[in-house]
């Protein structure tokens, strides 16, 4: 267990030193830094405030050093610069942090919540009419692009019909603003687990120890959400990783159709504007979460299962 | 992937039959029309769109479709907001997203194979940086490292093959790489060596025939993928840059008039959506004909 614990942190760590130096050179590849610093009036800087500029955000050091220097900057929360209106971008993210959270947290748990309990009945009562709605609920999941449903339910259920609202949070907060975005992210991991949950229930379903626990008279229900759910779980559990990044790219298609007020919107109204240090840091900031998440499902799993953990 | 599968013997109701099913039994016919039809469209696109997919025309702005009251057939699906003609550009585009994908995953499919190749057959260090950096770029979030990617590149066609050929090289190389693992240690490896075949011909003429059915059911099963990645990310404006008819950016185009014109966006939609849904179904068909084994991807 500790071997592979160890051996996962080392890959995770890779992961984000790969992240920060592509970021690093990309943003370091599209201009110099001090052209932010440049006053929006009058005459601009002259030699000596330009070479005391680079000396001052060490850019007269080697490009590692550079490295060095950006990332203790990031670290100690000096986030850098919003190019839209130059205003610092670490309160702005705090600010949206909120509501993407909410918004992914209640599409995962709705997710969890909906997804492996279908899963679960569609395997068990297999051919059945639930088996084939929720079979049609996981394609139409992998085969709808998020943003264009987003889109459909807003003309359906906002212009249409009148339901709902068009979106964003706005003034006063109601949990009717959420129903509609949380829904359609919510389908794709949703639909994820149903596929992933029903073909490891069918595998185990039909193993010897289930057939042993029915020659015993165990009763059908314990059957199968003690023998064979219990062992069903672990597989689907792998796929978190997965889950998660069909999450962070859902966040992004729902947040820009329903004008969340959102991180993921922020980094979309970025690639509109050519905004790359808010992007260069939103992108930093959804691989720690998801270095990090992936890392905890992998041990998790290995404590679980004891194949990983003893292999 | 190394997960074991339970066949059990004598079963009277297998779940997982490692018997390849007949080609014929379980064919989708309705997907593979859907595709056939797609692919004809992409092919003859200039012959079959009523309209360039490029011709604007101010007299038809936000023109409905036919058959609502004010609509005409000489704009089938309406057009959009400078005038274009909805119906040319969904045709136009089954001819950009088609061959871009395809593309994209030829080239994911060589770098990937090749790479699995080599690293499951010399193994040791090569072997432990290629896993490496695989297992590294999983653990990026992909859609977030493309933009980056896309806003200093600078969108363009070329940038888009090229992010979809890294979104789609992954899978090849792990399970090309398990599948050389076992295939090495076979007998009929051994001899090759023995009798002084040199590597690069164990690799293609020996190994490469023993993972061609993994490649193509992994391929495949990823074409869709890479599709809906393409819309996506033109739909955000990191992608084919306009005014090229690419479904993601048509979207676009109707996002702030879905009120007054919701056709824009809905008939590229259905386009993405149908053309996903076929090669999604087809290659969970070629999977269970193929390699059954895959099944849990």
């Amino acid at each position: 267990m500790k071997r592979f614990i160890i051996r996962r942190l080392f890959t995770s760590i890779l992961a984000l030193v790969g992240v920060t130096v592509i970021v690093f050179s990309m943003s370091r590849m599209v201009g110099d830094p001090r052209i932010l610093l440049l006053p929006q009036q009058g005459y601009g800087m002259n030699q000596q405030e330009w070479d005391a500029a680079a000396s001052r955000l060490h850019l007269d050091r080697a490009i590692p050093v550079q490295y060095g220097y950006w990332i203790a900057d990031i670290l100690r929360g000096n986030l850098g610069m919003d190019l839209a209106d130059r205003t610092p971008i670490a309160p702005k993210l705090t600010q949206k942090f909120g509501p993407t959270l909410t918004l992914s947290l209640s599409a995962w748990l709705l997710a969890i919540v909906v997804g492996v309990p279908l899963g679960v009945l569609s395997a068990v009562k297999r051919n059945s009419l639930l088996d084939y709605v929720a079979r049609a609920i996981a394609i139409g999941g992998q085969s709808l692009p998020t943003f264009w449903v987003g889109i459909l339910a807003i003309l359906l259920f906002a212009v249409w019909l009148g339901w709902l609202p068009v979106g964003t949070m706005g003034e006063g907060f109601a949990i009717r603003n959420l129903i509609l975005p949380t829904i359609i992210l919510a389908w794709l991991p949703l639909a994820g687990y149903v596929r992933l949950v029903r073909s490891a229930m069918l595998d185990i379903m039909d193993s010897e120890y289930i057939k042993l626990a029915r020659a015993k008279g165990v009763v059908e229900w314990t059957v199968i959400w003690k023998h064979g759910f219990r062992n069903a779980i672990i597989a689907p559990l792998t796929f978190a990783g997965l889950t998660l990044a069909g999450l962070i790219s859902g966040s992004i298609a729902v947040e820009t159709v329903f004008s969340w007020p959102g991180i993921a919107r922020y980094a979309v109204e970025a690639v509109w504007n050519n905004n790359l240090p808010v992007l260069a840091i939103v992108t930093l900031l959804f691989t720690v979460a998801f270095v990090v998440a992936n890392f905890l499902v992998d041990v998790l799993y290995a404590y679980l299962d004891p194949r990983i953990r003893l292999g | 992937m190394s997960q074991s599968v339970n066949v059990p013997i004598n079963s009277d109701n297998p779940t997982i039959s490692l018997k390849r099913p007949s080609f014929i039994v379980r064919w989708p016919v309705i997907p593979s029309t859907i595709l056939g039809f797609l692919i004809l469209l992409a092919i003859f696109a200039p012959l079959i769109a009523p309209h360039p997919p490029l011709e604007a025309s101010l007299a038809d702005r936000n023109a409905p479709p036919v058959w609502s009251d004010e609509g005409s057939w000489n704009r089938i699906l309406g057009a959009d907001v400078i005038g274009r003609d909805i119906l040319s550009r969904v045709i136009h585009g089954a001819r950009l997203s088609l061959l871009v994908a395809f593309v994209a995953l030829v080239s994911g499919v060589v770098v990937g194979t090749t790479l699995g190749l080599v690293s499951g057959y010399f193994g040791g260090v090569i072997d432990e940086i290629i896993t490496r950096i695989v297992d590294v770029w999983l653990g990026l979030p992909f859609i977030l490292v493309a933009l980056v990617i896309a806003v200093v590149v600078g969108p363009s066609l070329g940038t888009m093959v090229m992010l979809l050929a890294l979104l789609a090289w992954t899978p090849f190389v792990r399970n090309v790489r398990a599948e050389v693992l076992s295939l090495k240690s076979r007998e009929y490896v051994a001899i090759a060596q023995i009798t002084g075949a040199s590597t690069t011909r164990i690799l293609i003429r020996h190994l490469l025939p023993g993972v061609f059915n993994t490649v193509m059911v992994l391929a495949s099963l990823r074409i869709g993928q890479l599709i809906l990645t393409e819309s996506f990310l033109s739909f955000l404006g990191a992608g084919i840059p306009p005014p090229a008819p690419s479904w993601g950016a048509m979207i676009s185009d109707g996002l702030n008039y879905v009120r007054d014109a919701w056709w824009i966006s809905v008939f590229p939609g259905i386009a993405i959506f149908l053309t996903v849904m076929s090669l999604n179904f087809l290659g969970d068909w070629l999977r269970d004909w193929l390699d059954p084994r895959l099944r849990q991807i």
